[in-house]
């Protein structure tokens, strides 16, 4: 088992008030597993999803990543699992916009002291990987949604992460380029990699193995029409 | 950390204008530092120039009376007790360990019984001296002949006359050869000396020493020393000069040569005594005083430097408001926290050294331009130019401290929540 979240709580103080936003969420997702997250706007998918990337703790529960309990780490010990364990892929792309592709793909290569000369190495081939060999040297502004979705995976990627995390990935594309990235989801899954992705979009996940859902921040698995 | 340096690079590039006006603050006041504290050593090294010595670390050492110095002439009885400085006398103050040489000389300034042609040379001084006054005060022969032996042993009637005398005098002609009547004696022209040195005092920000450097623009006409009492008296006190080995060496060297001359002159002599330069004084007090006046200068200059401390600071916290979506990007992926505090204290380290480098080329040109258009002297001081770029790297992270904490502290859900 990767991933083993169990009882988490999670609450917003807001003023006097308290806000629940989780309610004793358990998930287990074992190694190579394809998960959807469906749920309404406000649901706490987010929020979910931070806990499990390691940005956010939640009120109370327990987290395991790895076998590692997270939840005892210090900040510092918590971002090098961001770094080595976890990718993330954004909504909103999250492309530094003064970079090209392939610096934006060897940032987090930086930060594992990864040298200059392996750092260009290693992000070019992750580029190969998502498909934008011909687009290395352009500028965020110079690709399409889709191709910028597709460097942001690549960025992901390059640290070999043994999670990919992606909070609504196509919330910003079209449908064609949405595709492209959930055949890409789809190749990287088939690698070996464990996929776990929110979205509104039920079409989209159709593409997961097994989808869950959340409602008002009580989690809930979906059975029956995605199990082959 | 090179990495680091490379971006700050690109960002303050791909911001040019805002990093310049940024840097301003930090440009003035270290172009001002620079350029105040190049006019300052360069006044400093001018004046030492011009009062020490003249560069060669002479100092003379002379009669004074009560205060002093005391001059004789034609019409006054030398003090008693006060005669020729013999050559044992040289010889012992030679032997101290600050002096290199030594000499001596009798002077009659703006002598009236000096004639050319018949015209009265009231400008010119006439100085009788021993075999070692040229090499001691550092003239050189321009053209004729030095002082020979034989000059001092027959008493001859020869004069060398420096540059001054010889415009003064020929103008256009040749002095060598020609003849000059001091006190209705013929006296034949043999050479012509220059001083090795030449100094132009152009100081103007101290009316004491513009006099004190101007003061000397006589010529002068030298004779050997056994021929003046062909003219002048006999056995007459002289003024001695004394080079010593270096600056430093200068007051052992007059004082010491002071006391041996004191020590000739009896002790119930109390109105007169030989006292030395004290130049090295004087230049001391002079440069103290113009370091005083211009170091309240730089302290002027250091509030433009604060000023663009807050600058610098201020462009920076506005820098990681506007970028707190890279700022959470980057803690998503992995970035410690110290990676960005590291990245945005180095970006202000680098705006401001840069900041500092242009303030010291600026500062550097302005001292020149000081130069040309005041004519005050300036010299550039590497080591504080180097210190002034440290500071301003120094002023980057001092101020770049705030903000930096500030990113680093960013919360990443926050930050990437924000569009
Ligand atoms: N920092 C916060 N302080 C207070 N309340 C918060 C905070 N962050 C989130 N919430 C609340 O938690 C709830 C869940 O938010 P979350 O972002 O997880 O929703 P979501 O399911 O991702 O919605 P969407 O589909 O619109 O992205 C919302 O009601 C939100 O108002
Ligand atoms: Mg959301």
């Amino acid at each position: 088992m990767i991933l083993k979240l169990e009882h988490i709580y999670k609450d917003y103080i807001q003023g006097k008030l308290t806000v629940p936003v989780l309610k004793d969420v358990c998930l287990n997702v074992d190694k190579g597993e394809y998960v959807a997250i469906m749920g309404p706007s406000g649901s706490g998918k987010s929020t979910l999803m931070n806990i499990i990337g390691c940005l956010d703790r939640p009120t109370s529960g327990s987290y395991e990543l790895t076998g590692k309990n997270v939840l005892s780490l210090n900040e510092r010990q918590l971002a090098d699992v961001r770094l080595h364990n976890i990718g993330f892929v954004f909504q909103n792309f999250q492309l530094l916009p003064r970079m090209t592709a392939l610096d934006n793909v060897a940032l987090p290569l930086i930060y594992a002291g990864v040298r200059k000369r392996a750092r260009r190495a290693k992000a070019r081939e992750a580029l190969i990987r998502v498909g934008l060999e011909d687009r290395v040297t352009f500028k965020p502004t110079q690709l399409s949604g889709g191709q910028k979705q597709r460097v942001a995976i690549a960025r992901a990627m390059v640290n070999k992460p043994d999670i990919l995390l992606a909070d609504e990935p196509t919330g910003a594309l079209d449908s064609k380029s949405s595709k492209q990235v959930m055949e890409l989801f789809q190749k990287l899954n088939d690698e070996g990699v464990t996929v776990i992705m929110i979205t509104h979009d039920s079409g989209i996940a159709g593409y997961a193995k097994r989808v869950v859902t959340i409602f008002d921040g009580e989690l809930a698995e979906q059975k029956g029409e995605n199990e082959q | 950390m090179l990495e680091n340096i490379r971006l700050s690079f690109q960002g303050i590039w791909s911001h040019k204008m805002r990093s310049f006006l940024t840097m301003l603050g930090i440009i003035i006041g270290i172009a001002s530092i620079i350029s105040i504290a190049s006019t300052i050593k360069g006044t400093n090294e001018q004046i030492k120039n011009n009062l020490i010595g003249s560069g060669n670390n002479t100092l003379s050492i002379m009669i004074y009376q009560q205060g002093y110095p005391y001059i004789i002439d034609s019409w006054s009885q030398p003090p008693a007790g006060f005669r020729e400085v013999t050559d044992e006398v040289c010889d012992q103050i030679r032997a101290l360990d600050s002096v290199e040489s030594v000499t001596r000389y009798n002077e009659r300034q703006y002598s009236e019984s000096i004639f050319y042609k018949n015209t009265a040379l009231t400008n010119t001084s006439v100085r009788s001296i021993d075999g070692d006054y040229f090499e001691t005060v550092g003239y050189t022969i321009r053209t004729g002949r030095n002082f020979i032996e034989s000059d001092f042993k027959n008493f001859r009637k020869v004069l060398i006359v420096d540059q001054t005398a010889a415009d003064n005098i020929f103008g256009n002609e040749d002095p060598i050869g020609k003849t000059i009547e001091i006190s209705k004696m013929p006296f034949t022209v043999v050479g012509v000396v220059e001083q090795s040195r030449k100094f132009t005092p152009n100081i103007n920000n101290l009316e004491d020493y513009y006099t004190y450097a101007n003061a000397d623009t006589t010529g002068y006409i030298f004779m050997p020393k056994a021929s003046w009492p062909i003219v002048y008296q006999y056995d007459e006190p002289e003024n001695v000069i004394v080079k010593a080995v270096s600056v430093d060496d200068m007051e052992a060297a007059g004082k010491g040569a002071e006391d041996i001359l004191n020590a000739t002159v009896s002790s119930s002599q109390t109105e007169f005594k030989y006292k030395a330069d004290d130049v090295l004084e004087r230049a001391q007090k002079l440069q103290d005083m113009s370091a005083a006046t211009n170091s309240q200068l730089i302290w002027i200059a250091s509030i433009s430097l604060l000023v663009g401390g807050i600058g610098v600071m201020n462009i920076m916290l506005v820098s990681v408001t506007e970028r707190t979506n890279e700022i959470g990007l980057k803690k998503a992926i992995g970035a410690r926290k110290g990676s960005i505090l590291g990245q945005f204290l180095t970006e202000a380290a680098v705006l401001t050294s840069i900041g500092g480098i242009i303030g010291v080329a600026s500062g550097i040109g302005m001292a020149q331009v000081i130069n040309k258009v005041s004519g005050v002297a300036v010299s550039i001081d590497v080591m504080i130019s180097g210190i002034a770029v440290v500071f301003s790297m120094l002023i980057g992270i001092v101020f770049g401290l705030l903000p930096s904490v500030k990113a680093a502290n960013l919360d990443p859900i926050e930050a990437l929540r924000r569009e």
